[in-house]
């Protein structure tokens, strides 16, 4: 199924790959360093943080919503996990306590905008400083350290030479891109991004639909939170400030569409890649990291521009 | 005299493919002369070409003698020609005057200040000469579909336009507005406006034009004067066959009771609705917009809060939304195609599929083989013309669009379909297979509820009918004992029962 279609389907499609093969290609002509196994693994595992984010934001940008809460549910989430990992609780419980919070507070923000019918934008906006002020009530604005050392394997650990971040960035992408592709479920989001009257007149219970995109995309906030917290062997309470935007970024450099209904979540893994390769690559030429912010924004600038005068 | 408009020999391609070929058109000052053609004939292009969107390959264009091709929509405004749209391109939150001298306000000299007591003058004068007291500081949102209309004709003219293209321009309109609009387009005539009239409803176009020109596949048919000409004829020059009845209604065995409506209401909107109709029987529903019918068709749909019972093959059902009236065995074919009907970006293939994915689903997953067996027996029944089901379903013409909402819903096996306005914007070829699959869907005792705008059509396909007005049904009809007059009566309110 073809989820970036017409004339220009396969332009849209190749557009952000094409792109991010000419930053791989610049980059590899004017920095030695950039391609080695060792630097790589390094991008990915920088990527896979915002690529986990990125996905989940992709299921609520396809229905034509926004989620500006997940840094703040990243850092919410990963507070839950590492308080009751520091007080002695079992690692794998405290985990799966962090993620399902995270995947509640996701519900939240769906509820809010489904049955009660709040605009996504302004909804997560209350949500983002709701969840940021309940973790400095929470963490007392301290960072929370002591955590077991197995639970470092999350974040800092490898699997046959690989970052075990960038495998679960891996493993993610397998599972949504299936549930995207060849489910009910993924083909009600992209029908309600495209006209939701005319999906609730099929029979479709789109609130349901909403409620779910939300917990989604607060599941994977929650996931990567775990992971940051794991590589950073504390939970900071201002964990994930910002970190929608780079989200948001890499879903629409991936050729996702704010308006919803058109997009894969392809795109959005190679959206993530182009940022990260390009962070990586700009320090790595020893650009000051406020010329970097220049750049980012040219380049996503950029990105929608060409994507304009392709889609006309 | 010369002709206001004369167009020769246009052509126009779009990458290889030829949508005009070698057309014709002219216009006199102060005639009415209607443009006909089923969807895809050539129109719109034809239109576009003379506003200035689209340039012509070959032909010429003369405006009052010299020629004068419009390159785009700004020097076509300057050369006299407007367009009034079928969707109204009007802001809703600016008032009258704003429309109407949108970039082009009245200020005082050069100061970017808007002399507002002159622009509500002018606007005024402008809006009287078309004989209309609107008060031009009053917003636009305001006002009803028809006055909307009438204030863009209103602007029209204040550009000085000589050549006026009405497209579509009483699809949305009530009996009344209807009236009114007629009354001006005759007011225009005498001021020595050309107006060119697209439509797909013959009955108005013998009404108000003198001359029809028909194009079919991007051809030239021919030219009628109206009063010489026969609505058989243009069928027959427009679909290049013969369609012997336009409402080939078949008489079907009159089965059990399929639904059955008691007391229903909704709040402001639907007061005492009782009805029934029975498996095999299209039950009519006529009344002017806003008559409460599409709501009716929605309130049995689950959109909205009701009051009173609805009963479906007998049995009590209490309807909270689309998908309990979808279990229960009911369909809504709704009028607003694109806004309530498809979802446009998909793909012919994920619309046809998306009120039977449970269906098509084992365990959540899509399966592509039972959706892609349904759809392309889907396609094929309902003879949708399509390159590939992967098609993007805003590709295709209205009547295509039309048999895939049909076809979405045929697979749900409803016991009852509603159908709100089935052959809007559909051209005649396709409106003729429309009626063809409601006879055979109610020969295998289905039961059909057709709302329709069109009472040729309500009284042509009808076993019974219904008639609505503020909400309530002011009127029944046996198919024998309907006339357009009587159903007339009781739409405006009028009680009457035959």
């Amino acid at each position: 199924m073809g989820k970036v279609r017409g004339k220009s389907g396969i332009l849209q499609r190749m557009g952000p790959l094409v792109g991010l093969i000419l930053i791989v290609f610049i980059l590899s002509m004017i920095s030695s360093d950039f391609l080695t196994v060792g630097n790589i693994f390094n991008v990915l595992r920088q990527v896979s943080i915002n690529a986990l984010i990125a996905y989940g934001m992709t299921f609520v940008i396809l229905t034509g919503g926004i989620d500006l809460s997940v840094g703040s549910i990243i850092a919410l989430s990963s507070a839950f996990a590492a308080g009751m990992m520091a007080s002695g609780t079992n690692s794998w419980l405290a985990i799966g306590i962090g993620v399902l919070s995270g995947t509640l507070m996701g519900t939240v923000n769906g509820v809010i905008i489904a049955r009660g019918k709040v605009a996504p934008f302004i909804a997560t906006l209350a949500t983002m400083t709701i969840f940021r002020g309940f973790t400095l009530v929470y963490t007392e604005a301290k960072p929370i350290t002591g955590l077991p050392d197995a639970f470092g394997i999350i974040g800092r650990g490898y699997l046959f030479e690989i970052p075990m971040p960038v495998i679960w960035m891996l493993v993610a992408f397998g599972v949504l891109y299936v549930i995207l592709k060849f489910t009910s479920f993924g083909r009600h989001v992209y029908a309600l991004g495209g006209n939701e009257e005319a999906t609730r007149l099929s029979g479709i219970n789109t609130n349901r639909v909403k409620i779910l995109v939300y917990s989604i995309s607060g599941l994977m906030a929650s996931l990567s939170g775990i992971i940051l917290t794991s590589r950073l062997n504390s939970a900071q309470p201002t964990a994930g400030t910002s970190y929608e935007l780079d989200a948001i970024a890499a879903v629409v450099l991936g050729g996702t569409s704010l308006s919803g209904g058109k997009g894969w979540i392809v795109g959005t893994l190679i959206g993530a890649m182009i940022i990260g390769i390009l962070d990586n690559g700009l320090n790595l030429l020893n650009v000051s990291s406020f010329y970097q912010q220049v750049v980012k924004g040219g380049v996503i600038l950029l990105a929608v521009l060409l994507d304009r005068s392709k889609g006309k | 005299m010369t002709d206001l408009l004369s167009m020769e020999g246009i052509h126009k391609s779009f990458s290889g493919v030829k949508v005009l070929e070698n057309v014709q058109f002219s216009l006199r000052q102060g005639e009415v002369h209607a443009l006909m053609g089923e969807n895809g004939a050539g129109k719109s292009t034809l239109m576009k070409i003379l506003s200035g969107i689209y340039s012509k390959d070959a032909g010429s264009i003369q405006i009052q003698g010299t020629e004068s091709a419009a390159s785009s929509p700004k020097t076509a405004q300057a050369l006299g020609v407007a367009i009034i749209h079928q969707e109204l391109n009007m802001i809703p939150d600016l008032t009258i005057s704003e429309n109407m001298f949108l970039g082009r306000e009245f200020k005082w000299g050069r100061t970017g200040f808007i002399n507002w007591s002159k622009m509500a003058a002018e606007a005024k004068s402008y809006l009287q000469q078309l004989g209309m007291n609107l008060n031009p500081d009053s917003l636009v949102g305001e006002l009803s579909v028809g006055q909307q209309q009438m204030v863009e004709i209103a602007k029209a003219l204040s550009m000085h336009a000589k050549i006026l293209v009405l497209d579509e321009p009483t699809a949305a309109l009530t009996k009344r507005e209807i009236e009114k609009l007629f009354q001006l387009i005759t007011t225009l005539k005498t001021q020595g406006v050309g107006m060119i009239y697209i439509s797909h409803r013959m009955e108005e176009i013998f009404q108000i034009s003198d001359r029809i020109t028909v194009l079919r596949d991007g051809r030239y048919i021919g030219t009628r004067d109206t009063n010489v000409t026969t609505m058989d004829e243009l069928v027959q020059m427009m679909v290049g066959r013969e369609i012997k009845e336009r409402f080939p209604k078949v008489e079907t065995k009159i089965g059990e009771e399929r639904l059955r409506v008691e007391r229903l209401a909704q709040d402001g909107k639907l007061y005492d609705i009782n009805f029934s109709v029975r498996a095999g029987e299209i039950l009519g529903i006529a009344g002017l917009m806003g008559s409460g019918r599409s709501e009716l068709a929605k309130a049995l749909f689950g959109v909205g809060k009701y009051q009173g019972k609805i009963f479906v093959n007998g049995k009590p059902v209490t309807i909270k939304g689309p998908a309990e009236a979808i279990k229960a065995g009911l369909a809504l074919i709704t009028e607003d195609r694109k806004g309530e009907g498809l979802v446009t970006d998909l793909s012919v293939r994920e619309n046809l599929a998306l009120p039977n994915l449970r269906t098509l689903s084992r365990l959540g997953f899509i399966s592509h083989r039972l959706e892609q067996d349904f759809v392309e027996d889907s396609i094929q029944k309902l003879k949708v013309k399509v390159h590939h089901s992967g098609q993007e379903v805003s590709s295709l013409s209205g009547g295509n669009q039309q048999k895939v909402v049909i076809g979405k819903w045929l697979a749900t096996q409803p016991n009852v379909l509603i159908l709100d306005e089935p052959t809007r914007g559909v051209d005649i070829g396709a409106k003729r297979e429309i009626y063809d699959l409601m006879n055979q869907l109610v020969q295998s005792g289905v039961s059909i509820v057709m709302i329709s705008s069109e009472l040729p059509e309500v009284l042509g396909m009808s076993d019974r009918i219904l008639v609505m007005h503020e909400g309530r049904i002011t009127g029944e009809f046996s198919r024998e004992n309907a006339t357009q007059e009587t159903i007339m009566v009781a739409a405006t309110g009028g009680k009457s029962h035959g």
